[in-house]
Formats: C-alpha cells, sequence, structure tokens
C-alpha cells in the first residue's frame, strides 16, 4: 500500500463493511466515502451501530468483514499511524478525572508525541478556542455537561488531526451548549478539518452535515445532503394534525378511518398525531376543514429529516 | 499530500508517558506515595531486633550464620518490593482501567496496548524501587548490614535485584488484575500474598518443613525473590540465583504478555 495517496482520494472509504458481537451484528455490510474537508454525519437512533462504525473507523475496534481503509491505510495493520492524525470524540466522555482541566490536554499531547513545550502551546491555545481557560487548573469533575464536552473537544485537537470523529457531540446538553459546541465545529470546519460525525438528532445533522447516511439497524438505508434527502423522500411541507381523543380509544386519531383519504400524497398516523405530507399545507388545511374535520390543533412546517427518517423506516428518531 | 510521517520511538519512550501521567497525578499528593515506606522498617524493628533478641543466630545453608535481622533483612526487602509492585497493580492499576476509565482515551492516541501495559509496569517498578532505595539507606545506616550489604560488594546488587523481584509481581499482578471483576475479587490476591509473605523463608529457614512443603515452597515467586536477594547481602551467591533470576523474569514477562492481550479484550471489543 502506498504511503501517500492522491488529493481526491477519501479520508474514510468503506465498502461492506460488518461488525459483529458474537451472532449479533451491529454493523451489516455498509458502503461509505468521506472526501477531504466535508462534515459527513451518520444519522440513525439508539442501537442502528453509528458507535459501532465509529469504533472501527477509529481503529479501536477491529472490523469483522469487508473492506475499511482511513487515509488510504489498513486500520488492522496501521491502527497507530491512522491514529496520529485523528481526532476522536467518544460517546463518553472519557477525560482523567485524577487531571486537571490542562493535565488532561498536557499529557494527551505527550501521547500523540508532542514534546511538552509543544503540547502546552497548543493546550493553552485550544482552551482559549473551546471557552475554558479560566478553567484551565481546575479538576475535571465539577465542570458541566457542556464544558467536558468542550474540553473533549479541545483535547481531539491536541495532535491537529486532519479527520475528527465525533460520536453524538451534544447528546445530554441544553440548547445553548448545544449552540456553542455547533459553533466551534462550524469553524473548525471552515479551517478545513473534516468532520465525520453521529447523531440522532435530525436538527444536528442538518446544521451540521454536508452530507449524511441514514442508518437503521445495522443498515445504510439513504445517502445524500440533508435537502436531497427530504426533496428526494419528502414533500416540501408537513401539515401536522392533533385531534382530540374520543372516550376509550388508545389513540387520538384512530376514530378519523378513512376520512383523510386522497388529502395528500402520503399520510402517516402517529399515536398523537397525524402528519400529511404536501407540498402545499394551507391547501391541505382547507380541504380537511371543507371535510368537516375539526383537529384541535394544526401546524404548517417544512419536511425536516426526521420526517425522512419515519418515511424511510415507519418510526421515529427519537423514541 | 497525505505523507504519513514515520515516527519510530524507543521501546520505553511511550510507556514512558505513563509514568509522567501518573507522576501528574501524585505531584498533588506526593506524600501518599510514602505509605509504603515503612512497613518492612516496622517489621525489621520488631522482629528483626525483638524477637531477634530471643532468638540469636540463624544459620545460613553453608555452615555459617547470621544475627537474626540481617537474615529477615533481605526477606522483608524482596516483600517490600511484592507489596509495592502489588499495590500499584492492582487497586490503582483496576481503579483506572474500570472505573476512571483512562485507558479507552489512551488507545484513541498512538499509544499501544503493550505501550499502556509496559508503562504501568515501569511505574509500579519505580516506586517499589524508592522503596527499596529507603530501606537500604536505612539499613546501611543502622550499621545492620556488617555481613554483606555494604561489606560485599555484591550487596549492591541487592538493589537491581529488589528491581527484578518488583518486576515479577508487577508483570503478574496486572494481568491477574485484567480478570477481576469487582473489588471483592482483590481479596482472593490477598490470600495468595500474605501466606507467601509469611512462610516463603521470610523469617525462617524453610528446612523447618517437610521435604514436599519445602519443594512446593522453593517454587513461589517471593521464595525466589527471598533466596536472591538473601545470598547477596549475605555474600553466599551459588549458581542457583540464576534460576531465581531466570524464574523472576520470565514470570515479569509473562504477565506483561498476558496483560497487553487481556487489554485488548476489554478495551477493544
Ligand atoms: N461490545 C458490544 N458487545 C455486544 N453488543 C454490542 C457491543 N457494542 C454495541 N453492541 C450492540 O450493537 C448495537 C449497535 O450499537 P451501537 O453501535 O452502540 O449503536 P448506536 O451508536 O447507533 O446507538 C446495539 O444493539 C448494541 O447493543
Ligand atoms: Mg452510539
Amino acid at each position: 500500500m502506498p504511503e501517500t495517496a492522491p488529493a481526491t482520494a477519501p479520508l474514510i472509504h468503506a465498502r461492506g463493511l460488518r461488525k459483529c458481537f458474537g451472532a449479533f451484528t451491529a454493523v451489516d455490510g455498509v458502503d461509505f466515502d468521506v472526501a477531504p474537508g466535508e462534515a459527513f454525519g451518520f444519522l440513525g437512533p439508539n442501537g442502528a451501530g453509528k458507535t459501532s462504525t465509529m469504533r472501527m473507523i477509529g481503529t479501536v475496534s477491529p472490523v469483522t468483514s469487508g473492506t475499511l481503509t482511513v487515509f488510504g491505510l489498513d486500520p488492522a495493520r496501521h491502527g497507530a499511524k491512522i491514529r496520529t492524525r485523528l481526532g476522536v470524540v467518544p460517546q463518553a466522555d472519557t477525560l482523567d478525572n485524577e487531571l486537571s482541566v490542562l493535565e488532561n490536554l498536557l499529557i494527551y499531547g505527550r501521547y500523540f508525541d508532542l514534546s511538552w513545550a509543544e503540547s502546552r502551546r497548543r493546550a493553552i491555545e485550544l482552551l482559549e478556542f473551546v471557552q475554558l481557560t479560566d478553567r484551565a487548573n481546575d479538576k475535571v469533575e465539577p465542570l458541566s455537561g457542556g464544558m467536558k464536552r468542550r474540553l473533549v473537544i479541545a483535547r481531539s485537537l491536541i495532535n491537529e488531526p486532519s479527520l475528527l470523529l465525533l460520536d453524538e457531540p451534544t447528546t445530554g446538553l441544553d440548547p445553548q451548549a448545544r449552540h456553542l459546541l455547533w459553533d466551534r465545529l462550524y469553524r473548525l470546519k471552515q479551517r478545513g478539518v473534516t468532520l465525520c460525525l453521529t447523531t440522532h438528532y435530525m436538527d444536528e445533522a442538518e446544521q451540521l452535515c454536508d452530507r449524511l447516511v441514514v442508518m437503521d439497524r445495522a443498515k445504510i438505508v439513504a445517502e445524500g445532503s440533508p435537502r436531497q434527502l427530504i426533496e428526494k423522500y419528502v414533500t416540501k411541507e408537513v401539515l401536522e394534525l392533533r385531534f382530540p381523543r374520543a372516550e376509550g380509544e388508545a389513540d387520538d386519531s384512530a376514530h378519523l378511518d378513512g376520512q383523510l383519504d386522497g388529502l395528500a400524497e402520503r399520510i402517516e398516523q402517529l399515536p398523537d398525531r397525524v402528519l400529511v405530507y404536501t407540498a402545499d399545507g394551507e391547501a391541505a388545511v382547507a380541504t380537511a376543514f371543507e371535510r368537516g374535520l375539526r383537529p384541535a390543533s394544526v401546524l404548517v412546517r417544512r419536511s425536516t429529516l426526521e420526517d425522512v427518517f419515519l418515511r424511510l423506516t415507519g418510526r421515529s428518531l427519537i423514541e | 499530500m497525505l505523507a504519513l510521517r514515520t515516527y519510530r520511538p524507543l521501546p520505553l519512550t511511550r510507556p514512558a508517558r505513563i509514568v509522567q501521567r501518573n507522576m501528574l497525578v501524585y505531584r498533588h499528593s506526593f506524600m501518599v506515595i510514602f505509605s509504603g515506606f515503612f512497613e518492612p522498617l516496622f517489621y525489621l524493628f520488631s522482629m528483626g531486633f525483638g524477637v531477634g533478641a530471643l532468638i540469636g543466630n540463624v544459620p545460613l545453608g553453608n555452615g555459617s550464620s547470621v544475627s537474626y535481622a540481617v537474615f529477615i533483612a533481605p526477606a522483608l526487602l524482596a516483600s517490600s518490593s511484592m507489596n509495592g509492585a502489588i499495590y500499584e497493580t492492582s487497586n490503582n492499576f483496576f481503579y483506572k482501567l474500570k472505573h476512571a476509565k483512562i485507558y479507552d482515551a489512551i488507545i484513541a492516541t498512538p499509544m499501544s496496548l503493550t505501550d499502556v501495559a509496559r508503562g504501568e509496569v515501569m511505574w509500579a517498578l519505580m516506586r517499589g524501587s524508592l522503596y527499596a532505595v529507603g530501606f537500604i539507606v536505612v539499613v546501611a545506616v543502622l550499621g545492620l548490614a556488617g555481613l554483606g550489604l555494604l561489606t560485599s560488594p555484591l550487596g549492591l546488587l541487592a538493589f537491581p535485584a529488589a528491581m527484578v523481584v518488583g518486576y515479577a509481581f508487577a508483570g503478574a499482578g496486572m494481568a491477574a488484575t485484567t480478570f477481576v471483576r469487582q473489588w471483592r475479587d482483590f481479596d482472593y490476591m490477598q490470600l495468595a500474598i500474605m501466606p507467601m509473605f509469611l512462610f516463603s523463608g521470610t523469617f525462617y529457614p524453610i528446612d523447618a518443613y517437610p521435604p514436599a512443603l519445602q519443594a512446593f515452597v522453593q517454587c513461589t515467586p517471593l521464595y525466589r525473590g527471598v533466596h536472591l536477594i538473601r545470598a547477596l547481602t549475605t555474600g553466599t551467591p551459588d549458581a542457583t540465583l540464576l534460576i531465581d533470576l531466570a524464574y523472576l523474569i520470565a514470570l515479569g514477562s509473562i504477565g506483561l504478555a498476558i496483560t497487553s492481550r487481556r487489554l485488548g479484550k476489554l478495551l477493544q471489543s
């Protein structure tokens, strides 16, 4: 295998990639490529196989079968070489609680063969970047969830990686903390860092990803930019109708049977609401009222990746 | 564009970073390190001087005899190396592996599993050798070493020999710890350590045992360590020291190899 690859070659290349734990298949023959400079995402619910995929890319989990190369190298044979150029933000914060904030970065730089001086220089710069300078000498434990996440991101950048793997970067954070993180990731992307992330938040995928794959039950079920996916699998607008629950019914909309037929090209009845996929939401509202339907609430919104996921799998992303 | 620089560190360069990490941790609570320093000294004073006054001299195998304190001092040195190594590689290593999970982050860097295992053994050895040096200095100051520790040039080898004992127990202890599931399991480890400390020719010659038991005791690692260091400090070396050395180095190395493999299983599923 050559030591260098042409600039256009994908940073990550996977074909028929599988991961099994005993008899259980967590990743079932997925194909994808991540090009230099792009922000690529895996969108899928819990248990879809996102973390298993990321760990194989990070060379900390052996590939069961199929092809995987990172920077054109085989993870099984060139793990250390790949990791030298990789930044990893794992799903669970794996900070060193016995060390201070600054020390966490310093020693991590040492693990990447940086000198103490160089490690310190980068650590101070990175603390600035993630707005933790004033906590430099604090212990890690008392930091908030958002701060810990930012510290993990700073740590993942200590080796100036050209590819950053982020496994659910903002899960469990409040909206403000999430927006701060998104902003930092966006800046990294502008600096040319390739991002490869997983998420089960459709808004995160839409915010951050140039291109994504939708993953469900160990398989990739669709691929494209957020906009392409929406155009391909759902209509431009969605009309959400909620109906008052009739006596003795499990579902709010169970008594509607048939009344919505033909209202739009696709109708999805969920336990708590009805989704009407249509190019023109307002027109669909008018038709519904003409038919004598009296929903308790009416909402017309643009379609999202959540709708794409529902369309592809019949389930919602977050159960 | 993707020119991947090939950096080849020396075999102990990356393991040393685990040592540096541990030094950062202990920088804040340095006195804790000295906790293990006093135990062998307490034994030396109570048993060596106290009980020793009642006992008189102890015969060595070669016809000569030494005072009781001189007899047990090398055994206490070996035990203190064992304890230092076991302490670091049992509780402390388990905490880092299963609770703090620091290795999960470390394996995402160019550090290998072997680097991690070697680094922790290096650290355990450094901690153990601190105790060994302290013990040897106190013994020398007390003038107890009349029969070899200072007068015979061989006595100087007691220190590296103590390191070899530490290496054996660090490797074995760490390998054992990778099989531990909960804190309670360490009680079983103590169940092996405690009798070894008491019965391995530490406090009396093993001639006291029936032949079958003697043969069994001679197969324990602490007996080999005591035998090795005592021969050096009393100036009575013979060819069996090579058996001690080979045994102890093999035990440490096999322990290290098992640890690397087990870490792979535990961390890289
Ligand atoms: N080490 C493991 N051993 C056995 N099963 C695992 C292991 N890791 C993950 N799994 C299983 O594989 C499936 C996919 O998990 P994961 O990759 O973590 O999904 P996601 O990150 O998308 O939530 C889950 O059903 C999970 O229980
Ligand atoms: Mg996951």
